[in-house]
């Protein structure tokens, strides 16, 4: 898959800030595995994605068997354990927005971006993802692009906020309107 | 002393939050009565005055199941030799669909949030608290974030507070999505860094809890009743309710209506209230079929329930549940099997795969509520949906996840079956 993120050798080692930063987790916990999951986060903030070498090597620096910590990083679904585009939407498809129409919503982002809920564009630009309710359940429907959220979106403030974060693209044609 | 004109003693939750919850600042906070409470039990009170209090001002938890928090307080060992370190934890998970008030909490007064805990960790004799936060709240966490280092710096957490000998470390925790993290025991799990799947019960978490520690959990509005509680009595808090309940509750609203959002109302006022006079009714061109009262896993009432009193009981005894007291209004142009559809995809997605009603009895419900909203339903998948149901009633089940998922299904099924009824016949959703 295309993807500018994706490195050739998969990295092993915790770089020094992210070893400062989980270290500073675990200092709030009696056991260093109870660090996992904001260790699994700074990992992601850092490499936009967890990969199997940073599963090994966080586990290590968290002193816990690899298995279990892969066994975490599995449950929760804000842990990406394959690479994402640079952008990721996600989109609430929980019952409030539903109402709202969030299904049509999500068919106009994959129609402009040419990709399926699941999928990341060919360039590697952006990822279409569904979400479980944002707890902004007031300004339906909603979504949350890179970690920020916006609410009462349409076709129209959708095309918007992608040109907003990448001018130089080019969205596809769609029939939604 | 305040008087009976601050906003604090009608609205205490929300009072002080700004239209545009940009957050309170300590100094704001306290401005506004803050930290009144904290200092009260700190330097009058003893941590059985302070629990007793909340005992009698019927503080019921918001995270709803409505128990009452001063009892589960009690649960806990508290003498001299009960065991430390002793835990409390806010529980800030809020993902069940429909519901959006802890956030406003959060985001608006975190010092709020941060003074109901200390004064309850004071209570417990709990030298170590965390919020346990859902991940996508990143607005909340800044806020939180900053509102704690504001409280550590004016000796309002840390060691010796307030010149007491109560000391307390207060951490933030942000999860990574799940919705069973929000379940108590899972919740415990999931902050020892292990996938979130529920514990079994007796033992209950005030006695082995969090790394085997006693724990309470509470939810994130409980908690923020706590300072106001101590601030200005119990007898206070039990007049704010019309009925039976004590206090106020944030009261929500989503759907087609005029004006969706949240309002802080005393407990026990009319559902029409909020619906029509707060909400303004549904938006036009729409009608009201039915509601949600609680968010996603409580039972559908009817318009006719629009008159009852908005507090546990009253809604228990409709057939229902209180829940987060969110409306999700189900209208007219809105097929109840598709949004029963929805709701049930919620639930089978984010089971945790424990037990077989559950991980199994879900994804086939949902299946079966795919094929009758595409009009290839026959009247026997109406008779599998409600065994089902049944499988997942309460007792059959590690948690109250699956319970909770069946309650829309169930009272959809009494009260729209004309509806599921029609898919059959017609062979395609009249919807559409
Ligand atoms: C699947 C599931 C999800 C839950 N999610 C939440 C939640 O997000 N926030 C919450 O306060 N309680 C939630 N609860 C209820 C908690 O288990 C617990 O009862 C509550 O936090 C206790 O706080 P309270 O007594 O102050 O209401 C959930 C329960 C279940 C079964
Ligand atoms: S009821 Fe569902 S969520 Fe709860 S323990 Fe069982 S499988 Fe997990
Ligand atoms: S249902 Fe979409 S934000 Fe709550």
């Amino acid at each position: 898959m295309a993807n500018h993120r994706l490195p050739n050798h998969d990295i092993i080692s915790l770089s020094a800030v992210e070893r400062r930063e989980i270290e500073a987790e675990c200092r709030h916990y009696p056991k260093r595995q109870a660090a996992a999951i904001e260790g699994l986060k700074v990992v992601q903030k850092h490499r936009g994605w967890v990969s199997d070498g940073s599963i090994q090597a966080l586990a290590k620096f968290l002193e816990m068997p690899v298995g279990e910590l892969e066994g975490v990083a599995t449950f929760y679904n804000l842990i990406f354990r394959q690479p994402v585009g640079k952008h990721v939407i996600m989109v609430c498809d929980s019952v409030c927005c539903w109402v709202k129409g969030s299904d049509p919503l999500t068919q106009h982002i994959g129609n402009r971006l040419g990709i399926k809920p699941g999928q990341t564009s060919e360039d590697g630009l952006f990822t279409l993802l569904p979400i479980v309710c944002l707890g902004d359940c007031d300004r339906a429907p909603t979504l949350m692009i890179d970690g920020q959220q916006h609410g009462h979106v349409d076709a129209d403030k959708l095309d918007q906020l992608l040109l907003e974060l990448e001018p130089e693209i080019q969205l596809m044609e769609v029939s939604d309107g | 002393m305040a008087d009976n004109a601050d906003i604090t003693f009608s609205k205490p939750l929300t009072g002080l939050i700004r239209e545009d919850r940009s957050p309170l600042t300590l100094k704001e906070y306290r401005a506004g009565g803050g930290y009144r409470g904290l200092e009260k039990a700190a330097k009058k009170m003893s941590p059985d005055e302070v629990l007793e209090e909340v005992k009698a001002s019927n503080l019921r938890g918001r995270g709803g199941a409505g128990f009452p928090a001063g009892l589960k307080w009690s649960f806990m060992p508290r003498d001299d030799k009960a065991p430390r370190p002793r835990y409390l934890v806010c529980n800030s998970d809020e993902m069940e669909p429909g519901t959006f008030k802890d956030r406003l909490l959060m985001e608006g007064n975190p010092h709020q949030l941060i003074e109901g805990m200390a004064c309850t960790a004071y209570a417990l004799g709990a030298e170590i608290a965390f919020i346990f936060l859902r991940a996508e709240y990143s607005v909340a966490a800044a806020n939180i974030s900053a509102a704690l280092k504001e409280a550590y710096d004016a000796g309002y957490l840390g060691s010796n507070i307030l010149g007491s000998d109560f000391s307390l470390e207060l951490h933030l925790h942000t999860s990574a999505g799940r919705y069973i993290c929000g379940e108590e025991t899972a919740l415990i799990n999931s902050l020892e860094g292990k996938r979130a799947n529920p514990r079994a019960k007796p033992p209950f978490p005030q006695v082995s809890g969090l790394f085997g520690q006693p724990t309470v959990v509470n939810n994130c509005e409980t908690l923020c009743n706590v300072g106001h509680i101590i601030d200005k009595g119990a007898d206070w808090f039990k007049s704010l309710g019309l009925g039976s309940d004590s206090g106020t509750k944030i009261m929500g609203v989503t759907g087609n209506v005029k004006r969706t959002g949240l309002w802080e109302l005393p407990m026990g006022t009319p559902i029409r209230e909020l619906f029509e006079g707060c909400a303004g009714g549904m938006a036009d061109g729409y009608s009201l079929r039915g509601f949600l009262p609680g968010g996603a896993s409580t039972d559908f009432l009817l318009p006719e329930h629009l008159d009852l009193a908005f507090e546990y009981d009253v809604i228990g005894k409709a057939g229902s549940r209180m829940g987060t007291a969110s409306l999700i209004l189900l209208d007219d142009k809105t097929c109840p099997v598709a949004m029963v559809r929805n709701l049930t995809h919620f639930f089978a997605q984010e089971s945790c795969g424990w037990c077989t009603p559950c991980r199994d009895g879900l994804p086939w419900s949902e299946q079966i509520l795919d094929r009758i909203e595409r009009g290839q339903g026959s009247m026997e998948d109406l008779d599998t949906l409600a065994w089902h149901t049944q499988f997942m009633a309460p007792g059959n089940t590690f948690c109250a996840l699956a319970p909770g998922a069946a309650e829309p299904i169930q009272s959809a099924l009494k009260y729209f079956r004309e509806d599921f009824e029609r898919h059959i016949k017609e062979g395609t959703c009249p919807w559409h």
